[in-house]
């Protein structure tokens, strides 16, 4: 491998590797990436709803040839207490038209494959099965990639890091330190298998519409995360994320975290009949816009989740930040090229994209979210337990005259948490997401 | 419509009325049963020190691991790889860098087949 030096190398055939290698393929550069799967997809995992701003850039009219599953068309949220369950929902038939609102669910073991097809037809050279496990320095500058396999050495002007959230290199390369327990998530999934009427009439849907269903509070039994249940073509992906350092503090097995989730009452019925057809796990990085590594070195680019590129609010967006990252990353190498110089200055122009772009700005607008999050805990246990039972309360129908039982429910809101100490978290909160 | 006796083949439905059934609770073991895998010879994860996890006294790898794959023997902590999703959690986790983690060789390990 080692005589023909390669105008880019790209490590890892995710969404960020692959949308890097579209571009600079197109651009006419010789790219390389190494995938460590079978396949590319074979390894990666997410909820979830792919984000396709990028990808409507890149493929337009994607939806007519990519294995998608189905239009996210409803979006609901719901607190879960142990017995209940509050939620907010919205459905439109909007979402149902071109582009689809950009969200669509997707099973990444085939999408993943069917991206990397349209970057090999754009004239990128993919190499599975090659684990990538060093980098190469010249005179303080990266200048190729060690693979695991014999005579694996091979060179470029820049290596883009798109290796995802375990990211072994990035660390190696002295850009970050190993993430610690509180800023990284494990997530933990599985795909239940539905015939497509039973899902359709389940929640219902028609055509290709889908849904998407985000639970907090009790889902992850109060702790830092949330879970999900997302509806694919004939199977449901049902899954959490949760911080690595608070389910070990609190001894939690992330498969019984699962299980619990699943036999809540408010979801145990949504899975009925379902038959177990895969179960997952993967990392989400979640230390936010304070916990950004460093990207850009000589000769050197890191991009997607590898570069901790994920808006950890409400959003729970990677897929589209990590293509976004990956384009400006690929536009960085060429001007580079162009240029002649493969310096960290010479590829600056990928951080003033980023920051110049809904990436990082977005991150940065949530930027205070993780910090005030851990220190707001209460929010996800006593909050939704409060509420379920003040609720349950309001909608009591004994006969009591509803003055009074207006009375009660504020006297009891009053004692178990407060207005000012309420009013006093919410103003914090909306301060945090300003 | 006919019942399945073992936890794996009790997932199969027949019927509408099937898909009214509370769904089967598998265990790890069987959920790991529906996984693909093209597991290595040379194991990819390892224990650097035992001296180092016999004194570590949360020991949190015995519970972060989605697969189970850290159990105690004894007093001392086991490290199997067989199982392992490749998700990087145990080496986030350990408290002393303890854990000599690598991916599997290209191709080999975990091969989803949803994802
Ligand atoms: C449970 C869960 C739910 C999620 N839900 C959503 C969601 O709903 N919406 C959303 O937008 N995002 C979601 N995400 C996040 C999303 O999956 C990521 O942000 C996105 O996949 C990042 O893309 P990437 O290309 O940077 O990394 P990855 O997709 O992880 O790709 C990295 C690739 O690099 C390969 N690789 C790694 N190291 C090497 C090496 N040394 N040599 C060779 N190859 C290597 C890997 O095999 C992999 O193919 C979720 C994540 C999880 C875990
Ligand atoms: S957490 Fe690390 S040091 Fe502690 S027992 Fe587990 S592997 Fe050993
Ligand atoms: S990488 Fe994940 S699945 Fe594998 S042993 Fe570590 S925690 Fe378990």
């Amino acid at each position: 491998m080692s005589d023909d030096k390669m105008d880019v190398i790209i490590i890892g055939a995710g969404p960020s590797g692959l949308a890097a290698a579209i571009t600079l393929a197109r651009a006419g550069l010789d790219v390389v990436v190494f995938e460590r799967g079978k396949q590319p997809g074979s390894k990666n995992v997410m909820g979830g709803i792919l984000f396709t701003t990028i990808l409507g850039e890149l493929v337009p009219d994607f939806w007519e040839t990519a294995p998608l599953e189905r239009r996210v068309t409803t979006r609901r949220f719901s607190m879960l207490s142990e017995d209940s369950e509050l939620a907010f929902e919205f459905r439109t038939e909007k979402y149902n038209q071109p582009p689809y609102n950009n969200s669509f669910t997707v099973l990444r073991a085939r999408f993943d494959r069917w991206l990397a097809d349209q970057a090999e037809e754009a004239g990128a050279f993919i190499i599975p099965e090659t684990v990538v496990d060093g980098l190469h320095q010249e005179n303080g500058r990266f200048t190729g990639v060690k693979t695991r396999r014999a005579d694996g050495d091979m060179s470029a002007d820049v290596v883009i890091l798109a290796e995802g959230a375990n990211s072994l290199l990035a660390e190696q390369a002295g850009l970050k330190k190993r993430p610690g327990p509180n800023h990284m998530v494990v997530g933990v999934k599985e795909v239940i298998a539905l015939p497509r009427e039973v899902i359709e009439d389940r929640f219902a849907l028609e055509g290709e519409q889908g849904t998407a269903l985000e639970y907090f509070g009790d889902a992850v039994k109060g702790m830092l995360g949330s879970a999900f249940i997302y509806t694919n073509k004939d199977t449901l992906s049902v899954g959490l994320g949760c911080s690595i350092d608070h389910l070990a503090a609190a001894r939690i097995r992330p498969n019984e975290l699962l299980e619990h989730f699943k036999s809540h009452p408010s979801v145990r019925n949504l899975l009925r009949g379902g038959e177990i057809k895969e179960y997952l796990a993967h990392m989400i990085p979640e230390a936010g816009y304070k916990g950004l590594p460093r990207m850009v070195a000589g000769g050197l680019l890191v991009t997607g989740d590898a570069a901790g590129l994920v808006n950890t609010s409400l959003y729970h967006e990677g897929s589209n930040l990590a293509m976004a990252s990956g384009v400006m990353a690929a536009r960085a190498a060429i001007a580079a090229k162009e240029k002649g110089d493969f310096s960290a200055e010479g590829l600056g122009s990928y951080l003033a994209e980023l920051n110049s772009s809904f990436v990082l700005q977005d991150m940065e607008k949530f930027k205070n979210l993780p910090e005030f999050i851990s220190r707001h805990t209460h929010f996800f246990s006593e909050y939704p337990r409060v509420m379920a039972d003040l609720l349950g309360a309001y909608f009591r129908i004994d006969g009591t005259p509803k003055r009074q039982l207006q009375r009660e429910v504020i006297a009891e809101f009053r004692k178990r948490i407060g207005v000012r100490r309420f009013l006093g978290d919410m103003i914090r909160l909306l301060k945090a997401m300003r | 419509m006919s019942e399945g006796s073992s936890a794996a083949s009790n997932q199969g439905n027949a019927g509408i009325g099937g898909y009214l059934k509370a769904p089967a609770k598998l265990t790890l073991e069987d959920k790991l049963f529906l996984v693909a895998f093209n597991v290595d010879k040379e194991p990819h994860l390892k224990l650097k020190d035992k001296a180092v996890c016999a004194a570590c006294k949360a020991k949190p790898c015995l519970y972060i691991c989605p697969v189970e794959n850290y159990t105690l023997q004894g007093e001392e902590v086991v490290l199997s790889w067989e199982g392992c999703l490749e998700c990087g959690t145990c080496r986030i986790v350990c408290p002393h860098d303890a854990i000599d983690w690598k991916y599997p060789l290209g191709g080999y390990g975990v091969n989803f087949r949803n994802g």
